[in-house]
């Protein structure tokens, strides 16, 4: 046995032998990559080096001559590290697994890669819907107060309830097992892996948020392969990261002046939701541009109706001539349902005229199915999320109610043809649970001791909910009780903010505190959270977790959503219901006689 | 050594007169709300109230938050309706909401996130870009001070 200093030392020379090795390479080892899509190549070494001592092969030969160009070659990025080599919109037509190897002499590297056909288009259309941060209890607590449940059986189901095929969703990103938005969206809509906080990019160490190796997304993919309409809905900012993931390459979501021009330049057909103030120049009060970008006057001169209102949306969408439609509905996010049907807190007195994402979703639809190509349109229920966040489960559960009735108009749609792919998955989850029931009748004030669970729960009385499928009054005296695990410190009140959405923790000094608008909320109950209070990541409301999500999907090419599947699996079946890269039309019948053979042997 | 005591001297004049001087424009400045100070709102923006655009030019009183700190040497500061949980310079999803105002000090001072302060200064209503950080505020005090924190 060797001495411990020894074998101390030992283990520092390997750490250091790793730490030296700090080159990489992107797209990242075990990327699956769709047939003639783009994505930028980059290679990375440690040590600054001339360019004649640089090599970088795939599957052996010079990668310059495969990629039929030369790279862009950087002898120090950012001025001190290593040099780079970058190959910008490069695609590989041929499915099979490609190596890619550099060396600089002194350090080499490899990566491998799948590239994948399609077998051919399935599916006329696709409607993408994301319930942003929707975690089972959200399903669960909507389908509760939505459906009615009695005797343990409940009186309906949800619109995703029941679509035949459904798959559990792994979330984690290429830096980390807690993902985003921006970097769940990402995987979604390139079938690349990302980072915290990016879209449509590698992170890499670049400097500028824009120099990153970007992949191409499903919107680029289908604008550019197809003659098929793009359509982008959300009832959170449209420049916001799940929207902004079907069209967006930075390194940083927060750039949502550079993120609204993307969606411009994209040629998205419809494009409805909030976040207009990024749609304005800075001389306008309310804009939240740095520059004299009117984006609304390059909308309007590339042909878009304009809509502001949910009247106008209607009569936008009506008129069978309007083909582009452009509608911004709030300079920030959007209201939720439970505030714009029943409480009217948050921002609905200033913005009355704010459509439902159901409505938001049919109009979309009427437009985009003008196209005889057909359309891929993504619909994103973001305020699941920004309600989740801090932690105010009842406005979360009427948005995933809302989820349901956009997802209804989709599938009123595609019974029509039959020729519709329709998904809903979440992009992550939320430590959120459904723990039993609150009754106001139990005696006492104590509102902890009127927390029932097991038998005790019972049944919430919720009233009857109306034919939009809501409560029409959420504070009744029997309710659910829905808490997060992952939490700041925060004084429980057990019961809904009716006054506006909740604020769990503020920030005092250097560190997050409980907020102490709600100390005196009768029965209050402080808990002391388990999440950082201090540094970069001091949390002052809750955070995603790692938990699988819950994908559903019906239609042409939905059989390929089962088991377990990655966040970039879902990539991959929308472009393979679209065919976007068809191999048995190209190979031949004996080919794919071959292939038919090969799979059933499997 | 005498310019010194000057300073001590002028400095300690300016001590003892600033709360009489603060006192007299706490009394005379008209008070400006946070919800006084858009008119009109929709997706296509915001307008200045009749009261702000009543009051452009005149020494105006105001109460708020101190949002954290842009940076050490900042020569504004922001003050907000509701103290700003995150610090939106700092924060890759936060954003400033509509209704701040961007104060100007005639001395430059450092102030602590999350302080409630009353600030004095002339109203100032259009965009401008600051030219050192690039920040676009609509609304500004400028030459004011703060009265009380």
């Amino acid at each position: 046995m060797p001495p411990i200093s020894r074998l101390a030392g030992a283990l520092f020379l390997g750490t250091f032998a790793l730490a030296s090795q700090a080159g990489a390479l992107y797209p990242l080892d075990r990327a699956t990559i769709l047939a003639g899509s783009r994505f930028d190549i980059k290679v990375e070494f440690d040590a600054a080096s001339p360019e004649s001592a640089l090599s970088v092969k795939l599957n052996g030969k010079p990668l310059s001559a495969e990629a039929g160009r030369p790279s862009q070659y950087v002898e120090r990025e950012n001025g001190k590290a290593g040099s780079a080599l970058i190959w910008r919109d490069v695609s590989l037509a041929t499915p099979g697994v490609y190596t890619l190897e550099a060396s600089d002499g002194k350090e080499t590297m490899s990566v491998s890669w799948e590239v994948y056909g399609t077998g051919a288009r399935k599916a006329r259309n696709v409607i993408f819907f994301v319930g942003d941060g929707m975690t089972l209890a959200n399903r669960t607590a909507a389908r509760i107060l939505s459906r009615g449940i009695k005797e343990g059986k409940y009186f309906g189901k949800l619109a995703f309830d029941d679509m035949p095929h459904m798959a559990l969703v792994g979330t984690s990103g290429a830096d980390s097992i807690i993902t985003d938005s921006a970097n769940s969206m990402s995987a979604y809509t390139t079938g690349h892996k990302s980072s915290v906080n990016a879209l449509g990019v590698y992170a890499s160490r670049a400097a500028g948020n824009l120099d990153h190796p970007k992949v191409e997304t499903l919107a680029e993919v289908v604008k550019r392969r197809t003659g098929m309409a793009v359509g982008i809905v959300s009832d959170a900012e449209i420049e916001d990261a799940t929207p902004a993931g079907m069209v967006a390459h930075t390194r940083r979501r927060s750039d949502k002046a550079v993120i609204a021009e993307q969606l411009f330049q994209s040629g998205a057909d419809v494009i409805l939701g909030g976040g207009s103030a990024y749609f304005l120049p800075r001389n306008v009060p309310g804009s939240k541009r740095k520059d004299d970008l009117d984006l609304y006057a390059k909308f309007t001169q590339a042909g878009y109706r304009v809509a502001g209102t949910d009247s106008e949306l209607g009569a936008a969408a009506k008129d069978p001539k309007t083909s582009k439609l452009l509608g911004l509905f709030h300079l920030d996010n959007m209201d939720g349902a439970l505030d714009r049907h029943f409480l009217k807190k948050n921002t609905v007195a200033k913005f009355p005229e704010q459509p439902d994402l159901a409505d938001m979703t049919r109009h979309a639809i009427e437009v985009l199915s003008r196209n005889p190509n057909g359309f891929v349109l993504m619909v994103e229920a973001g305020l699941i999320d920004k309600f989740n966040h801090p932690m105010d489960w009842e406005r979360s559960v009427y948005d995933t109610i809302m989820l349901s009735n956009a997802v209804q108009v989709a599938r009123d749609f595609a019974a029509r043809n039959d020729d519709t792919l329709i998904i809903v998955t979440p992009d992550h989850t939320h430590g959120a649970s459904i723990v039993g029931t609150v009754d106001d009748s139990k005696p006492g004030s104590d509102l902890r001791e009127k927390v029932g669970v097991y038998e005790e729960a019972g049944f919430p009385n919720y009233p009857k909910a109306n034919a939009q499928g809501y409560p029409e009054r959420v504070d009744v005296s029997r309710r659910l009780y829905m808490t997060y695990a992952n939490t700041p410190d925060y004084y429980e009140t057990f019961g809904p903010k009716m006054e506006g959405t909740f604020v769990p923790a503020i920030r005092n000094g250097d560190e997050m505190i409980a907020n102490p608008a709600y100390k005196d909320v009768p029965g209050a109950l402080l808990r002391v959270g388990n999440l950082p209070r201090k540094g970069a990541r001091a949390a002052d409301q809750g955070t995603h977790t790692a938990d699988d999500g819950l994908v559903s999907a019906m239609g042409p090419g939905s059989e390929r959503f089962a088991g377990f599947i990655d966040n970039t699996e879902v990539f991959r079946n929308i472009v393979d219901a679209l065919g976007l890269a068809p191999q048995q039309a190209k190979a031949g019948k004996k080919a794919a006689v071959k292939a038919r053979k090969a799979v059933a042997a499997q | 050594m005498s310019s010194r005591r000057q300073f001590v001297r002028g400095g300690l004049a300016a001590a003892l007169l600033q709360p009489w001087l603060a006192g007299a424009q706490e009394r005379e400045a008209p008070v400006l709300r946070f919800d006084e100070l858009y008119g009109a709102v929709g997706p296509r923006g915001l307008s200045f109230s009749a009261r702000v655009n009543e009051l452009r030019g005149r020494t105006v009183r105001m109460r708020g938050y101190a949002a954290p700190p842009l940076r050490a040497d900042a020569r504004f500061l922001v003050l907000t309706r509701q103290p700003m949980a995150i610090c939106p310079f700092c924060s890759s999803d936060a954003d400033w909401p509509a209704d701040i105002m961007v104060v100007y000090c005639r001395q430059p001072s450092l102030v602590p996130g999350g302080q409630l302060l009353q600030v004095s200064g002339r109203l100032e209503a259009g965009s401008a870009t600051d030219p050192d950080t690039g920040f676009v505020s609509q609304l500004r005090l400028r030459d004011a001070e703060i009265v009380r924190s």
